[in-house]
């Protein structure tokens, strides 16, 4: 019962934060109109709205397996890594032909879902750190990568782009695959035996261990399925590219869907938030990229700002939860204080069903 | 309990000694691979052939102005282009990126040759997007021009070939012209690609002069910048080739990532082992601190290909060292949007616009060094920029 | 080699100040110098035995002393990527700051001999507002620190570019390049001490100091368990807030150093983050704070070095090298965690009372 009790409290909690995403996210989308507005420019013309949801489907893929990974508390670096990896095995196993493309888009999701495998197993049966597990599992990509091709590899059948270019009025068919999916995902956490115990696992591993979870599988589940939305990410971008490219891992991907996800009010240390509101949290970024675009803004400003963004976003949410949660601990200064009554800071502490 | 670190140790000096034994295979394998044959899939005998010849071909044009030269141009019509009020048509622009001084220094020139052309009334409104090294950023740029529907031409610096190709078909359909310069694509829709002679003729510049002035059975160190990337790709094909077919002895090549540090360090570790008396680099980016390792090994200067970096230039100059310039000529970055003025004046501009590419030698240095004594170091000889109204400032304070 | 009885992941948290209350005497010194101080030193001695064979005159001196001048800049953020992990956060701000420093020192001195000791000073204080800032903003706003050191590697990285019109300009003087590239000159054998190996040397000493000290214990406890550090009455914002500005200082002096030996280019500092904690990580320091020795993340430090040079020695292509890394930190850091299971045989090794799970559940406040 321990379980369903602790998800369903932090689905309270989460419904909160995901009102509060989506409330920022109007709020950012008038603001900007208007602020484009003054400028003499229009943010929701036909090209804009393309752009905004182009921007957003890439790195929704990527930010909806992140969100499961991250619920858990775990973490996944390496997606931009599987991402290249998988856009190459599509693209050099189809390699034009399009009697191939199943065939290729299997085997790319399979080879991600192997690294996913790999990254869970590494982080739940060697028990090491997931920030170290999946930095070195993209690595070892990484090397393979630069080392097994030199440069762009492999053909995608004009069929297969349409993935990536084709769209219904302003909406691209890949965006309406990543909203899909998205909502496979909420359905997934909500309504599945296996979503419950990742709210569980990154809840408190522990409590969930004591009320019959087995903490290691959701945690490999969760890993698997990230890798293969970075799969699909990559299936997105060989659609796009026409060919498979190995640089793109140098994009940092990986670090803008972790963005995504805290953005989205998912609590970076597990068991609270949910991909309702990464959704929001990728809409966003994305809205942020179209505006500084229509802006022509420096791209080094652009930097700037996503940076700022990030951390006064995250410090809000931090805000929100923190008035929840006693402050005085920061602040011992009088001796000891009372316990914190929610939100432990360190899991070694959590009493039982500690959290909210 | 006392097992696992003696346990550990034993596999990691295993391991060690494993790889160890093995080094005579990647010995031979990396003096093979560096000398002897080019990666195929990075060389195209005819465009070698092709590119080296273009050196000696005296281009079309005026000489003081490169950047408006072509070597053996086909010209095309743009007629059906032609704008009715140029001085009001949007020129877009999506640059891959500003990430290197090399970039950093091509994009002023070009802005300062919008400003230019903007004053005559040749062009109007000039739109940029930039998509920082990101291909489907790129993709989503080029889109967004289309989309807008409002570009009167669309120019597009690719940031990896193979990529963009998609793009640019997709740019070009929408019946806009498109420019496309420094790295192409694998289509010809667009009006004009505009282009140095290439990297195949960079590579050969470098190593021939390597190969001139060393004496044979000389050893050579290649540093590389990255993998993957065609126009660097190129520059090594070509210079594999030509090493081949000298009695020069390649050490080895390595990825230097251009950093100054990485590159130092490299090269002190071969200067360890044994004499290196040539360098051979695919891009000037931190020429200076592969020199400097030689200064602090206390050995002399090697006879070495740099850029037209002016950090390099300077260093030759001052330490009178045995060195060569290829250029990638940087004064491209004027052409595209002189060449999007003539499409809008309906005027014609060649199909493939190959611009000429030389490198500076010793003769020429004095002269560049003094045209551009003001300049910050990592700033390029021949940008080209010397008659345009913002100079020198535009480029001097950045 | 015994293996040092490190505090273990499944130990009662510790009472701050008092780390050894609960354990002999003997374990409370043995915990604190050693960790896994004595693998990596192996590991280490071993990768220079193989470079030997492959390479006898590495050892005749000179050479040595150009790797302890390639490997100090190294050293040194790893001792402050170690003080802010032992406290239980990241830094991974440090590779953005080393180019932002190296480039507003080449645009600030712009050759000008006068103006090295004045933007020496500017980039210390520099250093340390961002330290501040990066500390401040994980501690009060209770921004993760991933996250806070995301944010200042983006607005650094963008903000440095911005001002320089995306390429580095200007250019360093030579008195602020004597500390990277010269040294003590005509010692016998060894023929030049590099500078940087004695101001890496001066670097790790100090932190063991400060690892001795009051605060380094207060910082070390503050890692293993803040809540029952703030309990004991540690002011956990400021002890970490301090970790942060020591980290990004040293990142500064990293800067300095890696100025000095090479000079400006466009790609200076790019991934060192990542250098910096693989470095910490396979001296045995284990991510989420609490454990691990100065010395070991110095020694790891010089063992990713040691171990660049050996890949290079061996001929192997550089691409190889990100995996041999990747592979590497995966390894050191599943040893470390199986090592701190097995020590502990007779305990249950995670008791209700006192849940553990420090794989997933490192704490990063």
């Amino acid at each position: 019962m321990t379980p369903l009790r602790t998800t369903a409290a932090s689905l309270g909690s989460r419904l909160g934060t995901t009102g509060l995403v989506y409330a920022a996210l109007v709020v950012l989308l008038a603001v900007s109109a208007a602020f484009l507005a003054a400028r003499g420019a229009t943010l929701f013309t036909t090209a804009n709205t393309v752009d905004l949801f182009t921007r957003s489907s890439l790195l929704g893929f990527l930010a909806i397996g992140q969100t499961l990974v991250i619920l858990c508390r775990s973490l996944d670096l390496s997606v931009g890594h599987v991402a290249a990896l998988s856009a190459l095995v599509a693209a050099t196993t189809m390699d034009g032909d399009p009697s191939r493309i199943v065939l290729g888009a299997t085997a790319a999701l399979v080879v991600a879902g192997l690294i996913g495998l790999a990254n869970g197993l590494i982080v739940t049966g060697l028990r090491v750190n997931p920030f170290i597990a999946t930095l070195g599992t993209a690595l070892i990509v990484q090397g393979y990568l630069d080392t097994t091709f030199q440069g762009p590899a492999g053909s995608v059948p004009e069929a297969f782009q349409a993935f990536g270019y084709t769209r219904i009025g302003p909406l691209p068919v890949s965006t309406l695959v990543m909203l899909g999916l998205a909502v496979a995902a909420v359905v997934f956490l909500h309504r599945t035996r296996m979503g419950y115990h990742m709210y569980a696992v990154g809840g408190d591993a522990d409590v969930a261990r004591l009320s019959g979870v087995r903490a290691g599988v959701p945690v490999v589940t969760a890993h698997v399925l990230c890798s293969i939305t970075a799969g699909v990410a990559g299936l997105l971008l060989a659609a796009r590219f026409g060919t498979g490219n190995p640089q793109v891992y140098a994009n940092g991907y990986e670090l803008e869907a972790i963005a995504a996800v805290v953005l989205g009010g998912t609590y970076l240390l597990g068991g609270r938030g949910g991909v309702a509101g990464t959704i929001a949290g990728v809409f966003v970024l994305a809205t942020l990229d179209t505006v500084f675009n229509v802006l022509a803004v420096d791209p080094f400003v652009k930097d700037v700002l996503r940076g700022a963004v990030l951390v006064a976003a995250v410090a809000v949410y931090a805000r929100g939860q923190q008035s929840r949660a006693a402050t005085r601990v920061r602040f011992p200064s009088t001796g000891p204080p009372a316990p914190p009554p929610s939100q432990p800071p360190s899991p070694k502490t959590a009493p039982l069903g500690g959290r909210r | 309990m006392r097992v696992p670190p003696a346990l550990l140790a034993g596999a990691a000096g295993l391991a060690l000694v494993l790889s160890a034994c093995t080094t005579d295979a990647p010995d031979d394998e990396a003096a093979e691979g560096a000398g002897l044959s080019p990666d195929e899939e990075w060389f195209d005998q005819e465009e070698f052939d092709t590119q080296l010849a273009q050196r000696d071909i005296t281009p079309e044009g005026d000489p003081e102005q490169p950047w408006l030269q072509a070597i053996e141009p086909e010209w095309t019509d743009t007629g059906e282009f032609a704008s009715d009020d140029p001085g009001e048509a949007t020129v877009c622009f999506s640059n891959a990126s500003v990430s290197n001084p090399w970039r950093v220094t091509g994009f002023i020139t070009m802005e300062q040759q919008v400003e230019a052309l903007q004053d005559e009334g040749r062009i109007g409104e000039f739109r940029v997007s930039d998509a920082a090294d990101d291909d489907n950023q790129q993709i989503s740029d080029i889109q967004a021009f289309v989309d807008a529907g409002d570009c009167e031409a669309i120019i597009i610096s690719p940031s990896t070939t193979a990529t963009l190709t998609p793009a640019v078909e997709t740019a070009c359909e929408s019946g806009v012209p498109v420019i496309v310069f420094d790295r192409g694509v694998n289509t010809d829709c667009m009006v004009t690609f505009i282009h140095p002679i290439g990297g195949y003729a960079y590579g050969a510049d470098a190593a021939e002069f390597l190969v001139d002035e060393l004496e044979p059975g000389s050893t050579v160190l290649a540093l590389r910048i990255l993998p993957g990337v065609d126009v660097l790709e190129h520059r090594w094909a070509a210079a594999q080739t030509i090493f081949d077919d000298s009695e020069l002895e390649v050490l080895g090549f390595e990825f230097t990532g251009g950093d100054g540090a990485q590159i130092k360090d490299l090269v002190s570790q071969h200067l360890q082992r044994g004499s290196v008396d040539g360098i051979w680099m695919d891009a000037g980016d931190g020429a200076v601190a592969g020199l400097e390792a030689f200064e602090d090994a206390g050995q002399p200067y090697p006879v070495i290909a740099g850029e037209d970096e002016l950090s390099f230039m300077r260093k030759w100059d001052e330490e009178d060292i045995t060195a060569i310039a290829p250029v990638y000529s940087n004064f491209q970055w004027r052409t595209p949007v002189l060449a999007a003025s003539m499409i809008l004046a309906g005027e014609e501009v060649p199909s493939e616009w190959v611009l000429p590419q030389e490198p500076i030698r010793e003769e020429e240095l004095q002269d560049y060094l003094e045209r551009n004594a003001d300049m910050p170091s990592l700033h390029y000889a021949k940008f080209g920029g010397e008659d345009l109204p913002g100079f020198p400032e535009a480029w001097t304070d950045r | 080699m015994t293996a040092p009885a490190s505090p273990t992941p499944s130990a009662p948290p510790p009472a701050p100040g008092a780390d050894g209350r609960r354990r002999p005497p003997l374990g409370a010194l043995s915990s604190m110098p050693r960790g896994g101080t004595a693998t990596v030193a192996l590991i280490l001695l071993l990768i220079f035995v193989v470079i030997a064979t492959q390479n006898p005159s590495f050892f005749e001196g000179p050479p040595l002393m150009g790797f302890a001048k390639k490997a100090a800049p190294l050293v040194i953020l790893a001792v402050g990527q170690y003080l802010v992990i032992v406290s239980g956060e990241f830094d991974l701000s440090v590779g953005s700051l080393v180019g932002a420093q190296v480039v507003i020192a080449a645009r600030l001195i712009d050759g000008d001999e006068a103006m090295t000791w004045p933007v020496l000073a500017l980039m210390v204080a520099f250093g340390l507002v961002v330290g501040l800032v990066n500390g401040l903003v994980t501690t009060l706003l209770r921004v993760p620190s991933i996250i806070t050191t995301l944010g200042t590697m983006l607005v650094l990285f963008g903000a440095v570019r911005f001002w320089t019109g995306g390429a580095p300009t200007g250019a360093l003087s030579e008195a602020f390049r004597v500390p990277g590239r010269d040294g003590i000159e005509n010692v016998p054998f060894l023929h030049q001490i590099p500078w940087a190996l004695l101001i890496a040397a001066a670097v790790v000493v100090g932190g063991v100091l400060v690892m001795r000290s009051p605060y380094g214990r207060t910082l070390m406890a503050t890692g293993d368990n803040d809540t029952a550090a703030a309990f004991s009455g540690v002011r956990v914002w400021s002890v970490r807030t301090l970790a942060f500005m020591a980290s990004s200082l040293l990142a500064t002096l990293a800067a300095v150093l890696i100025g000095g030996y090479a000079g400006v280019t466009a790609q200076v500092g790019q991934g060192l983050e990542f250098t910096a904690i693989t470095a910490v990580v396979l001296g045995g320091v284990v991510l989420g704070g609490g454990r691990g020795t100065v010395l070991a993340a110095a020694l790891g430090a010089l063992t990713v070095e040691a171990l660049f040079t050996l890949f290079n020695q061996l001929y192997l292509p550089s691409t190889i090298q990100p995996a041999a890394q990747g592979l590497i930190i995966i390894a050191a850091v599943a040893y470390a965690s199986r090592r701190g299971e097995l020590r502990l045989p007779g305990r249950p090794r995670r008791r209700p009372d006192h849940p553990t799970e420090h794989t997933l559940g490192s704490s990063r406040r």
